[in-house]
């Protein structure tokens, strides 16, 4: 494939002077952004689906009030990691691994800037994984209590305090991926500051590099945080200090603060590269340029600095003292601003287009539609007065699976089958693309809007038994569900399908209205590319 | 939106109009329909109607809003295709200074609906909520622990505990679900309707959260600190929520039943718990049998200690130590000067282990409660230690 692909390109034989490995010390020391970056999308789906079915156990159990399939300990274990995998193992190295594939592309570099440190960044990422789970088999041979079981956020300090060898498995687990997350955050903005093409301006760069600029700093900013407090935790549960135990002097809340400052702004790492690829999207099948780029570049800077100073609206029914509660409120409203203007600018791009349906085009749509409503669900949270009726309820489940799911997932499979063409070189099963989004669509909001529905009647989260009122509700957003479980399998089986090279051969532009220096490059693109800087006028 | 609309298609403009003319005609009927709160439970207090009336308010906002820009995206689907053989536009900006307007004016907006028409409502009713003092009639003092709820009335001397009473074989499903399934339990809260209820939260082991719906507010109980909210229930009837904070094993079974009654009502039952309380005392004092030691301790066992240790006094392995057999159990725990000896049984179940879910019962059972247990224990599961615990022991060693 190498020489072919280098007869492509019409590079000498000079230049292709460092020979890569084969076989398996291909992926294992592999220095190339485009392989990395094609191992994080795997690690990332095979998360998925692990995450994916770990949930589908737990709807089995919420089928009918009663317990049937599990206690509340395993049940509690699942929707922990079930949460933990998504936010932590999913969603970011899937986004990361289309920056590592793309950006240098996009911006004309051959390579990311820091070729090993991006190896080491994807290599952390497997045995973090593993630690995650380990407890989890474990407790099958009578080792331990099993994995973490106090929600993916961790945030009940003294419940943590108490629990088994699960808690510090997931420490670690977070150390390492923390570690993965800075390397890969670094390599970004090293890339962006550096490596740009000649011609190249800041203001010229694509929306998705300006969306992973932006999500790096935050990753920097958080992540030493996150690294902080569960070191904190570590040091409270083995060395005898008291940060959060109260009987020594230490504050739960701390915990809460210190977790929600990571945990908000997490949101926006998950948020922001999807942000960076719809309105690409919307506009190369719109066949027209994208409208208001400078403002969508300084939205994300707005929603970047004003998500990082909203983290205690998780907390509002915590107990702050009046002055906290309202500035979080206040504060956190704000943000509808930005965002708004994003989504304005998203409708404009399409308005008075010449628009043509595919399913990255579908998926794109579908992603502002739900986002949309993500987005509107959650500008009423905030208000203290209502917030507790929403707070710790199924709710909030259904609200940020809207942006979680609906925004960060749906535009990941929306870039996804955008970019698949390019990488493989082939063009996807566009029937079987179809129906895997009508289904999707469909079932995702029977689940979420149900789900919605069910907590604005009271139900409690992280509740594996629930009282008979909520039984009819609950029947259906579960059989919903696996509905919806399934539909990803279509997913899955078309990208297989185009990557053996079944389906038409694709062009170098793949689509009509593409444009952008990835697109300039054959299909799929050769190992390596811009070895010369190409020129943007 | 941008322009004028390319085509003139009447078809279009129509299906458009009717979609957005549907859409507020369904909010609207919605809203007038009689009761029709967006899901919420009925209020039954002051702060719950105020959460009821923005929850509406801030519903129908973001209802409209959302078919609004559903909408243009809709019109646009329909109008803006390929197929229909328009060519694409080439704007990237705003350009006249009549298109910055349209621009800018969504965002002026929503500016306004954000901070004047949501934000003044949630402001006055953060303050109302924060109020737990002024005219404060009564208070009541919560307390929760792994995985119940303790109340206390301070000023009338009444404390008891609340647990689920929903049996174990309606959970497994070998028995019919109640009416109540999961949301009734043992020794309801009860108060006064028309009061003004001032409730202290607080928390004997992690953060717990007590929340019933229809007062509008959950909050959390935090060990170590002391946390604040008020009632006053404006209808009798009877509440249910459940904890809403994850807590371990047990978080979906420590639900929470107020019941709202007349004053009248309230003060017979006040005058019957402080009779029951009264004999309590009194029981303390006199010298127990060990029979009635072990029914007792029986009773408080399979309530409180078996949902962590089991109903076999086995525990769960690496998880919940087993009472059979156990070094704790099975040796003294007074020394020759009559002092608890640490970490054997009594001090255990007295002051409970440090970083475990064993919390320290002294501040949740009684003197007979304590010495009925730890005297059923000691004599049970294959434990034969013979002696017992008089009441009268624990209350001198509190």
């Amino acid at each position: 494939m190498t020489t072919e692909t280098m007869a492509a390109t019409g590079l000498s034989h000079a230049e292709h002077h460092h020979d890569h490995p084969t076989g398996i010390m291909r992926w294992l020391s592999s220095t190339n952004h485009k392989d990395i970056g094609l191992m994080y999308m795997i690690f990332g789906s095979i998360m998925f689906i692990v995450a994916g079915l770990l949930i589908l156990a737990v709807r089995a159990e919420l089928l009918f009030p009663g317990l049937q399939v599990m206690q509340p300990e395993m049940y509690h274990q699942l929707v922990t990691l079930h949460g933990a995998i998504m936010v932590l193992a999913f969603v970011i190295p899937a986004a990361i691994g289309f920056n590592n594939y793309l950006i240098p592309m996009m911006i004309g570099a051959p390579d990311m800037a820091l070729p090993r440190l991006n190896n080491w960044g994807f290599w952390i990422l497997t045995p973090a994984a593993i630690l995650l789970l380990i407890p989890f088999f474990l407790q099958f041979f009578g080792i331990g209590d099993g994995a973490v079981a106090g929600g993916w956020t961790i945030e009940n300090s003294p419940l943590s305090i108490q629990a088994g060898l699960g808690i510090d498995f997931t420490i670690l687990c977070v150390h390492l991926l923390g570690l993965s997350s800075i390397t890969g955050a670094i390599n970004v903005i090293v890339t962006i500051f550096n490596l740009r093409a000649p011609g190249m301006k800041m203001m010229k760069m694509p929306l998705f590099v300006w969306a992973w600029l932006v999500t790096s700093f935050l990753l920097l900013l958080i992540i030493p945080v996150l690294g902080a407090a569960v070191t904190m935790l570590l040091t409270d549960r083995h060395f005898g200090t008291h940060f959060f135990i109260a009987a020594g002097g230490g504050d739960p809340l701390l915990f809460q603060h210190l977790l929600w400052f990571f945990g908000h702004p997490e949101v926006y790492v998950a948020l922001l590269p999807v942000w960076g690829t719809i309105p690409v999207i919307l506009s190369t099948f719109a066949r027209k340029p994208i409208f208001g780029y400078k403002m969508m570049v300084y939205d994300f800077w707005a929603i970047g600095i004003l998500g990082s100073v909203v983290w205690a609206h998780h907390m509002l029914s915590m107990g702050m003292p009046l002055a906290g509660n309202l500035f979080f409120m206040f504060m956190t409203m704000s943000i509808s601003i930005p965002t708004a203007m994003m989504i304005f600018c998203w409708i404009a791009t399409i308005w008075r287009g010449s628009m043509t349906f595919e399913t990255p085009m579908l998926f794109a749509l579908g992603t502002v539609i739900m986002f949309g409503i993500g987005g509107l669900t959650g500008l009423v949270i905030p208000d203290i007065a209502a917030y507790a009726q929403y707070h710790a309820t199924m709710y909030i489940v259904g609200h940020f699976h809207y942006t979680f799911m609906g925004g960060a997932a749906l535009g990941l499979m929306a870039a996804t089958y955008f970019y698949l063409p390019k990488m493989t070189g082939h063009m996807y099963d566009e029937k079987l693309g179809k129906l895997h989004f009508w289904v999707t669509i469909i079932a995702f909001n029977m689940v979420f809007m149900l789900m919605m529905i069910v907590g604005l009647e009271g139900m409690p989260r992280f509740a594996s038994d629930y009282p008979s009122a909520y039984a009819g509700l609950n029947f259906v957003i579960s059989t919903s569900a696996f509905v919806l479980g399934a539909a990803q399998l279509i997913f899955f089986y078309n990208i297989i399908k185009t990557a053996r090279g079944n389906g038409a051969k694709a062009s170098d532009q793949v689509w009509e209205g593409a444009s952008g220096l990835e697109f300039t490059l054959p299909s799929p693109p050769p190992y390596h590319t811009f070895t010369v800087p190409p020129e943007v006028k | 939106m941008m322009g004028k609309s390319t085509g003139n298609n009447l078809l279009q403009r129509i299906m458009l109009g009717t979609l957005v003319v549907s859409g507020m005609t369904a909010m609207t009927t919605a809203n007038a329909k009689e009761g029709f709160n967006f899901f919420l439970t009925e209020a039954v207090t002051p702060l719950a109607h105020e959460a009821e009336g923005v929850h509406v308010e801030f519903f129908t906002i973001i209802t409209v809003l959302f078919f609004v820009a559903l909408g243009f995206i809709i019109y646009a689907i329909v109008n803006h295709r390929k197929s229909k053989g328009g060519q694409p536009a080439s704007f990237s900006m705003p350009a006249t200074r009549l298109q910055w307007l349209w621009f800018t004016l969504p965002f002026i907006g929503l500016f306004i609906l954000d901070y004047v028409v949501m934000g003044i409502p949630a402001y006055k009713a953060a303050i109302a909520m924060e109020d737990t003092k002024t005219n404060a009639d009564m208070v009541l003092k919560v307390t929760g622990s792994q995985w119940k709820w303790q109340y206390e009335y301070p000023a009338e001397g009444i404390k008891f505990v609340s647990t689920m009473s929903t049996p174990r074989e309606q959970i497994d499903g070998k028995e019919a679900k109640g009416e109540n399934y999961l949301v009734e339990v043992d020794n309801p809260v009860v108060l006064p309707i028309n009061k003004k209820v001032r409730i202290l939260l607080m928390s004997s082991d992690v953060i717990h959260s007590w929340n019933v719906p229809a007062f509008g507010g959950k909050k959390a109980a935090i060990p170590g600190f002391l946390r604040e909210m008020w009632v006053q229930i404006e209808e009798p009837g009877t509440y249910r929520g459940q904890c809403a904070q994850i807590c371990g094993k047990g978080h979906p079974f420590m639900p929470i039943v107020v019941k709202g009654v007349s004053e009248d009502k309230y003060k017979e039952w006040v005058a019957l718990k402080q009779v029951e309380s009264a004999k309590l005392a009194a029981s303390t004092g006199t010298v127990w049998r060990m029979e009635d030691l072990m029914k007792h301790g029986q009773g408080i066992y399979e309530k409180i200690c078996s949902a962590c240790h089991q109903p076999d006094g086995k525990g769960l392995p690496g998880v919940f130590p087993a009472l059979a057999g156990s070094r704790v159990v099975n040796s003294q725990f007074l020394d020759e000067s009559g002092h608890l000896i640490k970490d054997r049984h009594l001090d255990r179940v007295m002051n409970g282990k440090a970083g475990t879910a064993m919390q320290a019962f002294k501040n949740t059972l009684s003197d007979v409660d304590i010495a009925a247990v730890v005297t059923f224990e000691r004599n049970s599961f294959g434990n034969h230690m013979g002696d017992m615990v008089q009441p009268s022991q624990v209350k001198a060693l509190r």
